[in-house]
């Protein structure tokens, strides 16, 4: 019993229940705005829609397949375009030729912000699974070869002194040295690339949209065609939740694999 | 040996970084060696470009789809004369700098609110670090319904943009300053209008610059989508258009312009990041090597 109040007090004092007033606050701001319609409740509808929403959503297994959908295309674009990312920024780092071959041509291109590619793809591939594959791979890649660029071009020369000593071949030298030591860049721009292909993923939605398409910006726009704002916001907080659990998850993710550096 | 040769042509490539292309060192000028190596960088847009034409002239790709570059070209002369681009262009800038003025002030006093005051911190941080997280091109749909698709949708949504980087970045960089600093103000018996000034400010300005570099390049990104996904002008416009009449040269056009304004905002603030810190080599300046 001791035990458990203890921990209860510490759990207390580590989550500052202070953090909480703002959105109670909030909530009960929107409950009271809404409960005595002082605004218009067909635009802000009131807390308890949403949830009464929230709760039909949640027992349809269309909006499940469509959480599934979008998380599926988000991370096959994310495998996709930080592979292409890696082997790129490597390239760079490595070869001088491909340096100085490609890397005016990637800086220019860069400046192309991402959404401007859609119109383009839409033209050349279509508003199926393909195009918006392309575009969640596109706003990977310019993070994850950034930063592993320069996590491979910072590694220190004693380390490829000592690799060479040990006459390392290539994979070995790929595999134990070149990854190893750019790992924490590497991650940095993983984790930043999880969450551009979030951004990319629901952008894609909401711009390269099809009849036939299922995903969580469907969800969204079902809502705005039938004019629910209920399942609007619920849709929204979806995108915005998983964002946020994609982002922690990168980040506990990058802790652990970074482990052994601690070591040192 | 040839395991040997690839990989120590490999290390060679990260140890030499910064020195000359070795092939051509002692064989001819330096400064010619230069320009090769620099000219080096327009081989692969020459050889698109090439395959560009060929693929016009041989008509491997229908017109519609691939239009001659040099009507690209026309179109883009065309735009130019008439006004019609930098109409669309000013308009696009004209949301981009609104929001940025009201994205960077609401930011940069959420983040310094947080940074000083630790209740403040206590109240807003667990708050804003979630909703931060979420991805800005989420809110449009609801934005639209609150603020229709005129111009308060861009510039709300290019300002929940501009926030979240500023403000993180001022809130780190001013919980940042060692307190050894502090210490050394106190020491030197400074005014609490000298510690703002000198050294609150300096001390913040990297990591302040940093947010204002991240909050741009969101708000450029975030233009983009919002023109894209609801507008009657202003550049992303133009390329619905472009779309919508299948006319790629105008689709191309607007991709030019759009990647030479982010190509602008991005050489402008490597050249504003020197003149406000002289002291620190530029972010862009470090990443050269790529």
């Amino acid at each position: 019993m001791k035990s458990l109040l203890h921990h209860l007090a510490v759990t207390f004092q580590k989550h500052d229940l202070r953090g909480w007033v703002l959105p109670l606050l909030a909530l009960l701001v929107w409950q009271t705005v809404t409960w005595f319609e002082w605004v218009d409740t067909r635009l802000i509808v009131p807390p308890g829609g949403v949830f009464a929403v929230a709760h039909a959503e949640m027992q349809s297994s269309a909006f499940w397949l469509g959480v599934a959908a979008s998380l599926g295309r988000d991370l096959l674009g994310f495998a996709l375009g930080s592979i292409a990312g890696i082997v790129f920024g490597c390239a760079l780092a490595l070869s001088r030729v491909a340096n100085s071959l490609l890397s005016p041509s990637f800086h220019v291109i860069r400046q192309i912000s991402l959404f401007a590619w859609v119109p383009l793809l839409s033209v050349y591939l279509g508003y199926g699974e393909l195009s918006k594959l392309v575009l969640i791979a596109l706003a990977v890649f310019y993070p994850v070869a950034l930063s592993t660029h320069e996590g491979v071009a910072g590694i220190e020369r004693k380390w490829l002194e000592v690799a060479r000593v040990y006459e390392f071949n290539r994979k070995q030298f790929v595999w134990r040295l070149l990854l190893p030591a750019a790992s924490p860049q590497i991650f940095t721009g993983l984790q930043l690339g999880l969450i551009y292909a979030w951004l990319g993923t629901i952008g894609a939605e909401f711009l390269l949209r099809s009849y036939d398409t299922i995903g969580l910006g469907e969800t969204i726009f079902r809502g705005r065609a039938a004019f629910n704002i209920e399942l609007i916001v619920f849709g929204m907080l979806v995108v915005g939740l998983v964002g946020y659990l994609l982002s922690q998850g990168a980040m506990h993710f990058e802790r652990q694999a970074l482990r052994w550096r601690s070591s040192y | 040996m040839k395991v040997e040769s690839t990989y120590s042509a490999a290390t060679a490539g990260v140890a030499a970084a910064g020195s000359e292309w070795p092939g051509y060192r002692g064989v001819i000028p330096i400064k010619l060696n230069r320009v090769l190596w620099a000219s080096n960088g327009l081989l692969i847009p020459g050889m698109v470009f090439f395959l560009w034409q060929l693929a016009v002239t041989r008509h491997w790709v229908p017109e519609q789809l691939l239009p001659p570059p040099s009507l690209v070209w026309s179109s883009l002369v065309e735009m130019l004369a008439s006004g019609e681009l930098w109409e669309h262009l000013s308009i696009s800038l004209g949301r981009l700098g609104l929001s940025l003025l009201i994205g960077c002030i609401v930011g940069l006093l959420l983040g310094a609110m947080m940074g000083v005051s630790r209740q403040a911190r206590a109240y807003i941080y667990p708050s804003f670090s979630v909703l931060a997280q979420f991805p800005v091109i989420g809110w449009v749909p609801l934005l639209i319904i609150f603020a229709g698709i005129d111009e308060a949708l861009k510039v709300a949504a290019i300002t929940i943009a501009v926030v979240p980087p500023v403000a993180i970045n001022t809130f780190n960089s001013i919980v940042n300053i060692s307190g050894k600093l502090l210490e050394a103000a106190r020491v030197f018996g400074f005014n609490p209008l000298q510690v703002v000034f000198r050294l609150i400010v300096p001390a913040t300005v990297p990591g302040v610059f940093n947010g204002l570099r991240q909050g741009i390049m969101q708000a450029w990104l975030a233009l983009v989508f919002v023109e894209l996904l609801a507008s009657s002008e202003g550049i992303g416009y133009l390329m619905v258009w472009g779309r919508q009449l299948l006319q790629m040269d105008l689709i191309v056009v607007s991709m030019l312009v759009i990647g030479l304004v982010g190509l602008i905002l991005e050489l402008l603030l490597g050249w504003l990041e020197k003149r406000v810190q002289p002291w620190q080599p530029a972010v862009s300046e470090k990443r050269q090597g790529l």
